[in-house]
């Protein structure tokens, strides 16, 4: 059956692999024929990924995006790979004039700068294909801000602006570099950051098609991920259910 | 943090509402001035100062300030 979106024979990095749409990628990517290696810091809960995985050759990492150090180790440990998608990332809520130095530095740590040195190493490195791609996780924050939320936005904000110009830099060697925005996925990132019954009522009532699931974001990885997209670089992709329609 | 510190804290967190309109008894949820923006302060300046994590659900809860620094004082 003729299937340009098939992953058969791709090595996929997945960072944020332990939880939430970094899980769905994972599992997803895999059942498309993808060998996996799953990156994020809890062990326990990369493996619980790994159990529901189907084939072979998954490789787990335990590793904090925060940390050079662990960062440099596991690109050295990687294979050659095809595509990477860069999902870890936090959530800080407070407003502009609360923002605390540590705050601001452990969101851009885990939801930037940390992308931008897997990325740096991987092409030092050479650990990324000829054609390879790369998928960052952003946000619909970037564009459709909240109060309280301005520290997310401009990480993420960031992140498409850097997945611009790498696009660029790294066409030559037909490699791509793009960017799916979600709208709400309910996820551990949003539960544990306590946003009560009132909130998730106001935000399913702007989601015309609902809230979506991990998958809905990790078909987005998939495309993005094979060869369908060859031609496809540089791009931002709202994948949200209508809710920035109005 | 007691009561009265917690009061001042309270009221430091408002822009526009005088300083004198905030006792332990103000029903801080009447306040004009009160709304998302100022939810979410008050929430970062327990936070930062009383190392203690509130959630939406404990600011609509509580009535005045007292109760809510009982709130507080209790997790």
């Amino acid at each position: 059956m003729f299937n340009p979106f098939s992953l058969e024979g791709k090595t996929i990095l997945v960072t944020g692999a332990s939880s939430g749409i970094g899980r769905g990628i994972c599992i997803d990517c895999a059942k498309m024929g993808a060998k996996v290696h799953l990156m994020a810091r809890n062990v326990e809960r990369l493996n619980r990924t790994l159990d529901e995985m189907e084939g072979e050759g998954h490789v787990i990492h335990q590793a904090d995006l925060c940390s050079t150090d662990d960062i440099n180790a596991l690109v050295d440990v990687l294979p050659v790979i095809d595509g990477v998608v860069l999902c870890a990332g936090i959530i800080k809520t407070m407003p502009v004039k609360n923002i605390s130095e540590e705050a601001m530095t452990e969101i851009f740590n885990a939801n930037i700068m940390g992308d931008i040195k897997i990325c740096s190493r991987l092409l030092k490195k050479k650990k990324l294909n000829h054609g390879g791609s790369v998928v960052f996780i952003s946000s619909v924050s970037t564009f459709n801000v909240k109060v309280g939320n301005s520290l997310y936005s401009a990480t993420k904000g960031a992140v498409n602006s850097f997945a611009k110009a790498m696009a660029l830099e790294v066409s030559k060697q037909e490699m791509r570099v793009n960017c799916i925005q979600p709208g709400f996925v309910p996820s551990n990132i949003l539960e544990t950051h306590g946003l009560g019954e009132d909130a998730l009522q106001w935000y399913k009532e702007r989601h015309p098609l609902g809230f979506g699931t991990p998958s809905d974001i990790a078909n987005g990885c998939i495309y993005l991920l094979s060869d369908a997209s060859r031609w496809v670089t540089g791009s931002i992709f709202t994948i949200d259910g209508g809710y920035t329609l109005q | 943090m007691t009561l009265d510190e917690f009061v001042k804290a309270f009221a430091a967190e408002f822009d526009d509402t005088p300083v004198e309109q905030f006792t332990p008894a103000t029903n801080y949820r009447e306040l004009e001035e009160w709304g998302s923006l100022v939810a979410l302060s008050i929430i970062s300046m327990v936070d930062d100062e009383m190392d203690v994590q509130i959630t939406g659900a404990d600011l609509r809860n509580s009535k005045t300030i007292e109760d809510l620094y009982n709130v507080v004082c209790a997790k």
